[in-house]
């Protein structure tokens, strides 16, 4: 039996920013819900059920939160799934979503990811101290460091290469009206910037944002409606330990694996050829070359002559992050359906400023925990034939 | 749609769980468990899905070392609700049906003593106008009750009732922490706690996790004599607020409506307070002569984020034993019942009708 | 002795919510004495207003005041109040439908004991001293005195501007326990020792010990000791101050492989400049003085450097 075939037909999300002070938790929501309800020209009562996710419950201090939302997502009356997966959770909520679809079991599904940082600090969330251990750990910053100057080490990379991403992606953000950083930065700029967790600058990781995304899956029957629907080629994810003896924490299995079996699926059998646009998980510059070399897109420790090479560039052979991705706006639980939204942005020709021309097959992805939790689609502009 | 069974099922609940807040330490055993029952390993698992919340663990991505429990080289197709075992149970059957895997293992945990509990699920409530005033559950069940018995539409002899029945099913199972039925009259005589709630009406906190296995058509026959086949699924959720109509629970009566109750013998309810037994036996139309919670139910142990999915598995064994032709299985989630999720288990495969339908 | 080892965690932070218009414009009534319902498009009067109407699912629009008197509708009794709920005593949480609303509120009634209170009770707000736009600036219910149908006008709290945010303190207490495996870990530091267990199924070290080993998913059982000395894998030097931090920076954290182990642990890296600390450096354990030894990692002060050539990479690569 195979999967019946599904589409993305509306992606909304909010004005992503430091601080929405201006709307509440529901606000949020809401503000990504209705841009893709009216993108998907569809309301709240067209909706068969609704998929909420996003990151640790005590970032906003609210246990479940899915459920005091409730009404206000209109979801009372409706069935209600909430999906947490750590960082990839926006990947992974919109899988769950995209399968209740393929599953056969409902036709219109709408899925919402949200963190609104600045109820809290996630700092302090992802930090709160463990008895008889060694309180060392600082965010995820902290915990990425290594990881990072291991690759370096590995794949001995100049150190700029972290710098060209940051400066690539910031600069794609301008085209984003939504982005939360906004600001015209240079590879100069980054590196002069402060050295936060040797070896992460400041320029080089994503802010702390409140945000939201939505998206509105449907089945082959409503697609139909749709003159641009992003049809789903390939979903895929996979998880692995956290820490283990000899674990690669620079390319975990659990990653190449995802990518081998997402690949297989689409039907894809070169990456850098056949994928038009990617939206990459990269919270800290340094893991676009990283995750070029994982997902296949380049030779192991060849990822950063990639980057190098401009070939991620919005004009590349492989644009990586047009939206300005993880860098310019963070809204953690919502991270990876904004990467997963954007993705079928582009093969919709929906992108605004920053559409790959005539993109057909993009790439979402979204990973989380120490580097061990993966989501990924292929979406394409024409239904698959498999 | 696909023919889906429970194949596998083990549990621990206890009072006070010594062991870390991640619980690995009663996973591993729990799967052993299951491949005990289904002579697999863990690599003849297709798919993965527990279910656990941060705010038991008091820390963040709590969930995160328990796949440790499964062994992850080669790394698995995995996912995690911050829901009770029901909907993670709910979200590997939607993975069967798409086709991706045959096979599932489902697990969740929670150490629910680590903190106090009914204030800890204050959490779970509207954070601007109800969480400030911190109303625990035991409270919340406790409006919900009175506002049944001042509508008739039930009274303490008939909570009574159901606390006597559950508790004596409870001698049976020996995971239940509270058991020994005795009689209505002396249920009544016992001193009020949390006015119109006795102490029996309300689950005591248990600590504890849960896994189910399932299985597609052939793999389900494979493994077990009379798999029991889940024949159909639903899930609902009503507004949070408490100035919905709290005697009643549209969820729960639009989950039963989805479903064909027809035939059904047993039923497993996860009803944490005596009276929402009553709700969800009234909301799901259920005859007199269906068996309630032979395990005993949530009132002899409710461990958070399993017991609702406890009720599959109890009435899974129930439909392996030859016990039960066609059984109920009903979870619960947030206050006074607000989310719900039931599921018809069978002994035929007759015609599965899917999720919501 | 205990099977494991626990500690209480206090898990606590100020929450800085933003309300959005809906709740703001219910908390600013709050403040200024007034209890504002929403007007629901199916006719409803509700207190507090839902964000979006229950039907048409637009934001709400239409607010109406409605009386600080009402009728209880539902009750339950508190005998034994948690932290932080409104009475450090027993009281009774009750939902009361105020005048010109048609739907039920949640608060608590300062009763002192379940005969005084009933169904169809009437009660009015007792406004707290100081209104600041919270759910708290209504201190409580009251049962309403005989003869009197209203409840006392307020003083407005002078102040103007629209509520938008709250400050939410939680503040959750636990109790932590370790596995086992990790017990006997933290039992060994109390010792002087770094005792780690060896996985039976794949005979990978594992320090500390765990309840399963994340490759095969077998917990870990014989014990090895270890030695005080190993390999700098991989670090960062953290520059970065932030809320909860309890060791002032820069400092070096980083990934020691002891020798015998087959696993790196987290530790701090002190007595050479940050920028000199290497991948493959040799590095010691540094106690600290026997009598401050408890059962944990923190016995440990840090690692320093031992002066012996940095290790070859191959020996370690594996580790990354």
């Amino acid at each position: 039996m195979s999967k019946q075939p599904a589409a993305v037909i509306g992606v909304g999300q909010t004005h992503h920013r430091a601080q929405r002070k201006d709307v509440s938790m529901a606000g949020l929501c809401r503000e990504a819900i209705d841009r893709a309800l009216l993108d998907a020209d569809m309301t709240l009562d067209d909706i068969d059920a609704i998929v909420v996710g996003k990151a640790p419950d005590l970032f906003e201090g609210v246990m479940m939160p899915e459920l005091f939302l409730a009404e206000a997502l209109g979801a009372a009356g409706k069935p209600l799934l909430r999906v947490h997966t750590a960082g990839s959770v926006g990947g992974s909520t919109a899988i769950v979503a995209s399968s209740l679809v393929q599953a056969g079991v409902h036709k219109r599904v709408l899925t919402v990811a949200y963190e609104k940082q600045s109820e809290s600090n996630a700092m302090w969330a992802l930090s709160v101290p463990v008895p008889f251990n060694m309180p060392v750990h600082a965010g995820a910053g902290g915990y990425f460091a290594p990881h990072v100057r291991s690759y370096i080490r590995r794949s001995e990379a100049p150190t700029h290469v972290g710098a060209i991403v940051a400066a690539k992606d910031r600069t794609n953000a301008l085209k984003n009206p939504y982005a939360h950083l906004r600001e015209e930065k240079t590879v100069e700029q980054v590196l002069a910037s402060q050295m936060l967790w040797d070896p992460i600058r400041y320029d080089e990781t994503c802010p702390s944002s409140d945000g939201a995304c939505a998206l509105v899956i449907v089945d082959e029957d409503t697609a139909r409606s749709s003159a641009n629907p992003a049809w789903i080629h390939g979903t895929v994810m996979r998880s692995e330990a956290t820490t283990a003896a000899e674990r690669d924490q620079v390319n975990p299995q659990a990653s190449r694996d995802a990518a081998a079996a997402l690949w297989k699926q689409a039907g894809i059998t070169s990456p850098i050829d056949e994928i038009d646009a990617a939206e990459i998980y990269v919270p800290f510059s340094w893991f676009e070359p990283m995750w070029l070399e994982s997902l296949g897109f380049a030779e192991e420790y060849a990822g950063w002559r990639l980057t190098e090479s401009g070939a991620t560039a919005m004009d590349g052979r492989i644009p990586v992050n047009c939206s300005g991705g993880v860098m310019s706006s963070n809204p953690i639980g919502a991270s990876g359906m904004l990467r997963f939204g954007e993705a079928a942005l582009q093969v919709r020709g929906a992108a605004g400023e920053h559409q790959v021309d005539g993109a057909r097959r993009a790439l979402g992805h979204a990973y989380g925990g120490g580097s061990q939790f993966f989501a990924m689609w292929v979406v394409g502009s024409e239904k698959p034939s498999n | 749609m696909r023919d889906v069974a429970v194949v596998g099922f083990a549990q621990r609940q206890m009072r006070d769980f010594d062991g870390s807040p991640t619980c690995v330490e009663l996973l591993v055993p729990l799967f052993k468990e299951c491949y005990e029952q289904t002579g697999w390993t863990r690599k003849d698992v297709g798919f993965w899905c527990s279910g656990s919340s941060d705010y038991l663990a008091g820390r963040s991505f709590s969930f995160v070392q328990a796949v440790d429990a499964i062994g992850v080289i080669p790394p698995v197709n995995e996912s995690h609700v911050e829901m009770d075992l029901a909907w993670a149970m709910y979200e590997a059957w939607i993975k069967i049906q798409t086709g991706e895997v045959d096979t599932a293992l489902v697990y969740a945990f929670g150490k629910s003593s680590a903190g106090v509990l009914r204030r800890t699920l204050s959490l779970q409530l509207e954070p601007y106008t109800m969480t400030p005033l911190w109303p625990d559950t035991v409270s919340l069940a406790g409006l919900q009750a009175r506002a049944g018995m001042d509508a008739g539409l039930w009274d303490e002899r008939a909570m009574a009732e159901v606390v006597n029945r559950s508790l004596t099913d409870a001698e049976k199972n020996d995971w239940a922490l509270r058991k020994g039925g005795s009689s209505v009259e002396e249920l009544l005589a016992r001193p009020m706690y949390a006015d119109p709630l006795r102490k029996h009406d309300c689950a005591p906190v248990t600590d504890g996790a849960a896994a189910i296995v399932l299985a597609a058509g052939d793999r389900a026959r494979e493994v077990c004599d009379r798999p029991a086949w889940l024949t159909g699924l639903s899930t609902y959720v009503d507004e949070m607020t408490m100035s919905r109509d709290l005697t009643g629970s549209a969820s729960a009566r639009r989950c039963a409506e989805a479903l064909d109750l027809g035939g059904v013998d047993t039923a497993e309810l996860h009803a944490p307070f005596s009276h929402q037994e009553l709700v969800l036996r009234r909301e799901a139309g259920l005859a007199d002569d269906v068996t309630i919670n032979p395990s005993g139910g949530a009132l002899a142990s409710n461990p958070m984020f399993s017991a609702g999915g406890i009720r599959v598995g109890e009435a899974a064994r129930r439909i392996w034993a030859g016990e039960s032709d066609k059984a109920l299985a009903h979870a619960t989630s947030g206050p006074a019942l607000q989310q719900n999720f039931m599921c018809t288990l069978e002994v035929s495969t007759g015609s599965t009708t899917g999720g919501n339908r | 002795m205990s099977r494991t080892l626990s500690a209480p965690v206090t898990v606590a932070f100020d929450y800085t919510r933003s309300t959005g218009p809906v709740l703001g414009r219910f908390l600013t009534g709050l403040r200024d004495g007034v209890v504002v319902a929403g007007r629901t498009s199916d006719g409803q009067v509700v207190v507090p207003p839902p964000e979006y109407d229950p039907v048409t699912h637009q934001a709400l629009e239409d607010f109406v005041e409605v009386s600080p008197v009402g009728t209880v509708t539902s009750w339950t009794w508190v005998p034994e109040p948690v932290k932080h709920q409104p009475f450090d005593r027993p009281f009774a949480y009750v939902l009361v439908t105020f005048d010109g609303a048609t739907k039920p509120f949640l608060h608590a009634l300062d009763v002192s004991s379940p005969d005084e209170v009933s169904t169809g009770m009437r009660v009015r707000v007792r406004w707290a001293e100081e209104r600041v736009g919270a759910i708290t600036d209504i201190a409580c219910l009251e049962p309403l005195p005989a003869g009197e149908e209203a409840a006392p006008v307020v003083a407005p709290s002078g102040a103007v501007d629209p509520v938008t945010g709250i400050v939410v303190p939680v503040s959750l207490d636990y109790t932590y326990a370790a596995s086992p495996e990790e017990s006997a870990f933290y039992r060994g530091l109390e010792q002087g020792r770094i005792v780690g267990q060896r996985c039976p199924t794949c005979n990978k070290v594992y320090i500390p010990p765990r309840a399963a080993c994340p490759s095969d998913g077998t917990p870990t059982a014989e014990e090895v000791e270890l030695s005080h000395t190993g390999t700098v894998t991989t670090f960062c030097i953290v520059n970065v101050p932030f809320l909860g931090q309890r060791i002032t920076p820069p400092y070096v954290s980083a990934y020691i492989l002891l020798d015998g182990a087959d696993i790196a642990v987290l530790h701090l890296i002190l007595d050479c400049p940050a920028d000199e600390v290497r991948m493959g450096m040799r590095v010691k354990a540094v106690w600290k003085p026997e009598d401050e030894w408890g059962t944990t990692i923190e016995n440990i002060s840090h690692f320093a450097p031992t002066g012996e050539p940095d290790a070859d990479f191959e020996t370690y690569k594996q580790h990354l």
